[in-house]
């Protein structure tokens, strides 16, 4: 059995400092999360309405979010805000910034997708029933979006989890941060260190998305 | 905005953008063949490899590619399997691809009703004439949108490459923003370059999701 560099793990604090670590990357998730939802679903709410110009901002808002990479976008709000409002914000906030921005995007389109999945008959049977259009919305539609809805924003949540291991790019001394020095640290003592501490990280992650991801699927299921 | 500063380091951007989408279509032509196995082996429900495949599948979807990034290539040598920066990028995207390509292929294939097998059979059909004449062009229009989606998502992946030292458009802009401190144009030139390569993918697929949505049967 070769030295998998395993020992380095028990080793003083270097676990409590991984789980830190991690405490790190995960806090900006949730946040952004937590901003992401409710303005993901007025932007769902607002991308449904019938203007064009509504229309045509909300979209291109949408594509350009969606389609690069979110590291570029992490640089451009990391790198481009000093230069081009001279501020220097760090790290941090422009993860916050950025994966709220990505996640409003994301959750804005899963909400347009539940609320236009939903037949206009509803709609129209509501109405012939002689509910008011609030009343409509309340006992009718919303409900059935919302059944959509919970597994997709859980499965954005793990997304959200995973994309934030990228903050380690701009700086921000996340759990992957912390395992190059604990790695670097014992060097001499452990030189395979690199094998035992970057498995953990990888199962950290897995141990905290697999469960969240587990739900969603369950969720899918009961309610699809 | 300078351009004098921009047509100097074009060439530099292009060469990086040559080396993204290189490692990136390496990487997405191994993940569809990853994907095409695993799927088999969960449609036809095949014993042991069944297990095998969906606890690759997990792990794979739950964790983040810089980490597999940085498992592969800093981990593993410990172990004795030496690996360069181009083949780490290339099994990392292989390695993340391939289960999201799997996930793709089966609900494609579990989305064709049994009866259309049974039907098949009873007319006669060879299994392997039904999967080949009968599943698979519904199958396949099925997954259409999925896979396409998986494609562009792989593709901005790749943008993590630069963590195992490769010289990626990541790479460039971070390097000229720090030598010289040109930042808009340096993010400027990134985003064209994001835009050259994932634009066109994402246009093609939705006219070729939008020409297979009537293919399948009863739709």
């Amino acid at each position: 059995m070769p030295d998998l560099g395993l020992d380095v793990l028990f080793k003083g604090k270097n676990m409590i400092r991984l789980l830190g670590g991690l405490w790190v990357a995960v806090k900006i998730s949730l946040i952004s999360v937590a901003i992401s939802i409710p303005l993901g679903i007025l932007l769902g709410i607002v991308m449904t309405s019938k203007n064009p110009i509504i229309k045509a901002v909300t979209r291109v808002y949408l594509e350009f979010i969606r389609i690069m990479p979110q590291l570029v976008l992490l640089f451009i709000v990391f790198f481009g805000s000093t230069s081009a409002f001279g501020i220097n914000i760090s790290g941090e906030l422009a993860s916050v910034i950025v994966f709220t921005v990505w996640g409003t995007a994301e959750m804005g389109d899963l909400v347009r997708g539940a609320l236009i999945s939903i037949p206009k008959h509803q709609y129209e049977s509501s109405a012939a029933l002689a509910l008011t259009p609030a009343k409509t919305y309340i006992y009718v539609i919303i409900p059935q979006t919302v059944r959509r809805l919970i597994p997709l924003s859980i499965n954005l949540i793990t997304r959200m989890i995973k994309t934030t291991s990228l903050i380690l790019m701009i700086g921000v001394v996340e759990v992957l941060k912390v395992a190059q020095q604990i790695i670097e640290a014992n060097r001499m003592s452990s030189p395979n260190a690199a094998f035992g501490v970057y498995l953990t990280v990888l199962l950290m992650y897995f141990i905290i998305c697999w469960p969240i991801s587990m739900l969603a699927k369950r969720l899918e299921k009961k309610w699809g | 905005m300078n351009w004098d500063f921009i047509w100097k380091y074009l060439p530099l951007y292009e060469k990086a953008a040559l080396l993204t989408v290189r490692i990136g279509w390496a990487g997405i032509a191994l993940a569809i063949i990853i994907g095409i196995l695993c799927a088999i082996v969960l449609y036809f429900r095949i014993a042991v490899l069944r297990r095998i495949v969906s606890v690759y599948i997990e792990i794979s979807r739950n964790t983040p590619l810089l980490i597999q990034l940085f498992f592969i290539y800093y981990a593993l040598p410990k172990v004795g399997i030496p690996i360069t920066p181009e083949v780490c990028g290339v099994a990392g995207l292989a390695f993340l691809g391939g289960s999201y390509m799997a996930e793709a292929f089966r609900s494609g294939l579990e989305a064709i009703e049994p009866i259309q097998m049974e039907s098949a059979l009873s007319l006669g059909l060879e299994k392997s004439q039904a999967l080949r004449y009968v599943i698979m062009p519904q199958a396949v229009s099925v997954s259409v949108p999925a896979f396409v989606a998986n494609v562009i998502f792989l593709l901005k992946e790749t943008s993590v490459f630069s963590a195992v030292s490769l010289m990626d458009l990541m790479f460039t802009a971070k390097d000229l923003i720090g030598l010289y401190y040109k930042t808009t144009e340096s993010l400027f030139l990134l985003v064209v370059f994001y835009l050259i390569i994932l634009l066109p993918i994402s246009i093609l697929g939705s006219i070729l999701e939008r020409r297979l949505r009537h293919a399948g049967f009863g739709s």
